[in-house]
């Protein structure tokens, strides 16, 4: 595949008709002219702010008089992230949570794409409902669990008092307060995972299929020995990509727990914004900035050989 | 066939219970907009529907979220424009104008580092210069930064949509002596404009959805309507009726594109990310 785009792309490239009868030097300034926003608007607002939080890092600011001053510290911030309590508290907790949600919503995920992949009709019906967590705002998806997860009249717990059992403080209990964001967040995503699963399912060559009921097999075959190794691409990209986007979480948090009870739901934004805007510490938080950027980059680079690896095996 | 259509019955079932608990919580929560506190405590499951709650939320003097409301629109709105427009253009400059395949690798791969960045790691940079440059507090801040957000998307998106076209018109278009905008907005454009609505739709809908910079870079007067609801749940006393229905209306948006234009969405959503 790679190679049929080269071809292409050296094609174009080649194309007589692309320098023929239109100038060459008009044709170079309509290719800066239309890359050149997109260019500016990545440099000026995503590699200078980054440039903006390195230099930060270095540097202790205190406000006077509406003025800043700036003192070099060089690179005790960065000493100091790891005696962070905080900072590894929510290191370790968003580790938690990225793997709990995104098997959570892997599983869920591929169980909703394999069974609406066997009906026809209801298919796009049930395909409309299952979109639309993916597109309510993560802050309202909060409020709607800070209501599900009442103690008073949630319907959590009016489901638990339906079984006999005694109502719980999901929210307020160290021991369930995680366990309740990764909850919500598979409820928030496992969407985008079945929608992934389901394109991958109904791109799969059906004569595959047909050949393995000749064979004999039963639909548990059919999803072990078939379904299943022809999705394995998908499955790695999709578990890889999600897990890195995990680090996002961010407006469910702030709305649900704020981090609490605790430091059980603190999780690497938080920890971030908190350390930034409520303590005021621009130089620190800078550091931390720079230092989960860097992070999700490794993380990301792991991601891309994995699929790499994922894409060779396919 | 009969046979067929009865094993199919315990897949709509397990489906119907999937469905069942996506729409509970939403629905849930709608009801309680039109509860009282009472009845909401009570939790019967007959109750007589009231407004006040919606009324409070609109109209009621110390509420802002009409304002707030407005906000969303205007960044929603402006930002989707520069964002596709911005996006539309390098999509079609990355993959028409022959640039050296080192400068689309090192671009794209960019735009995917960014894209996972958590923002609030970018909030606190964007908010130092935005204080540099005299724009904090106000739209074109805010603007900006959903604008950047959501660029990675919109140009993978329209890098796919792009692609579609094909190359033979262009080239038939130079023949015929047409100029690089000419080609772009009498043959690129109208092939792609519905790719373009999906893009645009998500955009929107991202921008309207952001959180984490809106409260970084927001004040009262030009705050967005997730900034108004994460009010609600730091009141000492939580208004959990007014919560409810303020989360009714900014849900609004996500529920009428979900009915108007589901296959757009799809679209967007899945090419996005397969590709």
């Amino acid at each position: 595949m790679s190679t049929a785009q080269q071809s292409s792309q050296t094609r174009a490239a080649g194309s007589p008709a692309a320098q023929g009868t239109v100038g060459e030097s008009s044709q170079r300034l309509w290719r800066w002219l239309t890359f050149g926003p997109a260019l500016a608007m990545m440099v000026a607002l995503t590699i200078l702010p980054i440039a903006n939080l390195v230099v930060t890092s270095f540097q202790n600011i205190t406000w006077a008089n509406g003025q800043p001053t700036r003192t070099w510290v060089g690179l005790r911030h960065y000493e100091a992230l790891f005696s962070d309590q905080l900072f590894s508290a929510g290191l370790w907790n968003t580790l938690i949570f990225a793997f709990g949600a995104v098997v959570g919503q892997m599983v869920l995920g591929f169980a909703m794409a394999l069974m609406c992949s066997k009906i026809v009709r209801g298919r796009v019906l049930y395909r409309a409902i299952f979109i639309l967590p993916i597109l309510i705002p993560g802050i309202v998806i909060g409020a709607i669990w800070k209501l599900m997860l009442n103690y008073d009249f949630g319907l959590a717990n009016k489901g638990l008092a339906l079984i006999g059992l005694m109502p719980h403080d999901w929210l307020g209990s160290p021991e369930t307060a995680l366990l309740s964001v990764i909850i919500v967040d598979i409820w928030h995503w496992t969407p985008f995972c079945f929608l992934l699963f389901l394109a991958g399912l109904e791109s799969l060559p059906q004569d595959v299929f047909e050949a393995s009921k000749m064979d004999g097999a039963g639909p548990f075959q059919e999803l072990l020995y078939v379904t299943l190794p022809l999705m394995i691409p998908t499955i790695i990209v999709t578990f890889a990509f999600r897990l890195v986007l995990a680090f996002k979480v961010f407006d469910e948090v702030y709305l649900l727990t704020s981090g609490g009870p605790g430091t059980s739901t603190e999780v690497v934004s938080f920890t971030l914004y908190q350390r930034f805007f409520t303590e005021d510490k621009a130089g620190y938080g800078s550091a931390m900035s720079v230092a989960i950027i860097f992070l999700v980059a490794l993380l990301l680079v792991v991601a891309l050989s994995a699929r790499r690896g994922a894409g060779a095996r396919a | 066939m009969s046979q067929r259509n009865a094993s199919r019955i315990p897949i709509h079932l397990a489906l119907a219970v999937g469905a069942a608990f996506v729409l509970l919580p939403v629905a849930w929560t709608v009801a309680a907009g039109f509860r009282t506190q009472i009845s909401l405590l009570m939790g019967d499951v007959m109750f007589t529907p009231i407004w006040s709650n919606f009324q409070e939320v609109l109209w009621s003097k110390t509420s802002d979220f009409l304002l707030n409301y407005r906000n969303s629109i205007i960044v929603g709105g402006l930002s989707t424009v520069l964002c596709v427009g911005v996006a539309t253009l390098a999509a079609f400059s990355l993959d028409r104008m022959a640039w050296p395949r080192w400068v689309i690798h090192i671009f794209l791969a960019w735009t995917m580092i960014f894209h996972m960045i958590p923002p609030v790691a970018l909030a606190s940079a964007w908010f130092s210069m935005a204080r540099l440059v005299g724009l904090e507090n106000t739209f074109t801040g805010l603007i900006l930064a959903h604008a950047t957000l959501n660029l990675p998307m919109a140009i993978w998106l329209m890098a796919v949509f792009v692609r579609e076209v094909p190359k033979e018109l262009e080239e038939a278009a130079i023949m015929d002596g047409a100029d690089t905008p000419h080609i772009l907005w009498h043959v690129i454009l109208p092939l792609i404009t519905p790719g373009l609505a999906a893009t645009s739709i998500l955009t929107f809908i991202f921008s309207w959805n952001e959180f984490a910079v809106a409260l970084t870079l927001t004040m009262k007067q030009t705050a967005t309507v997730p900034v108004a609801i994460a009010k609600f749940a730091q009141d000492f006393e939580i208004q959990y009726t007014q919560m409810a229905a303020s989360a009714a209306l900014a849900m609004l948006p996500a529920l009428i594109v979900l009915l108007l234009a589901q296959r757009y969405i799809v679209k967007g959503l899945t090419q996005g990310a397969v590709k």
